[in-house]
């Protein structure tokens, strides 16, 4: 699964994305944000306030609760600031 | 519809002209221009713009198709930059087409107030004592948040 990064998380983890694979019981954002904090303290540091940070899956905006089975790409990011 | 990602800067007049060209049976047209601002109080020396490609597109998408259906506007477009940008210059433009006024007022408004919250950009801000990451405001949250009570 290709998981991207943006603003000042890509900054923070110095990286704008990561390729990994995914185990079976990983199955929504919020269970892969803490799967992805266990395997590199860098992200857990950085995603201590897990309400800063939204996803989407497969350019789609969605809650942590959103399922990611069969996603290609899960973004991260903080919240939006456009316009 | 047209939305348009770009590095380039654009001409905000000429723009509006030339949406305006293609309107048919409107009686009342809105454009709104966002610009990078920097006051003497707090002086911005550059903008950078950081976004996500194919989701942006996506979104704005979203919302001119959402404006329109919500407020029976005629058309809808948006352009919006990308990139780093100087104090002055338009980041953003939103142009709406409708039969009366207050649907062109509502629907540019609309758009602009969801884009703030769910379009992907990211906007950094250098000053002279160095850069930082603008961060999200509640206002901004709520003025998004009226649409859907």
């Amino acid at each position: 699964m290709k998981i991207l990064y943006f603003a000042w998380l890509r900054e923070r983890l110095d990286r704008d994305g990561d390729e990994i694979d995914v185990p079976d019981d990983v199955s929504t954002v919020a269970e892969l944000m803490d799967f992805l904090a266990e395997r590199d303290e860098g992200f857990a540091l950085a995603t201590q306030k897990r309400q800063s940070i939204r996803a989407a899956v497969d350019e789609e905006l969605v809650e942590h609760s959103a399922s990611i089975r069969g996603a290609r790409t899960v973004a991260l990011f903080p919240p939006m600031t456009g316009g | 519809m047209r939305m348009r990602l770009q590095a380039e800067p654009f001409d905000p007049g000429a723009e509006s002209n030339s949406f305006l060209a293609r309107a048919k049976g409107a009686g009342a047209s809105v454009t709104f221009t966002g610009l990078v601002r920097s006051t003497p109080d707090d002086p911005v020396e550059e903008l950078t713009l950081e976004h996500y490609p194919e989701l942006a597109q996506r979104q704005l998408e979203k919302l001119a198709s959402e404006a329109v259906a919500r407020f029976g506007l005629i058309d809808a477009d948006i352009i919006h930059r990308f990139g780093t940008l100087r104090p002055g210059e338009p980041i953003v433009q939103v142009m709406t087409l409708a039969p009366h006024r207050h649907s062109a007022f509502e629907g540019a408004s609309f758009i602009m107030d969801t884009l703030k919250t769910d379009a992907p950009f990211w906007k950094k801000e250098r000053r002279a004592d160095g850069e930082d990451w603008v961060e999200a405001r509640a206002s901004d949250d709520e003025a998004a948040a009226r649409w859907w009570d």
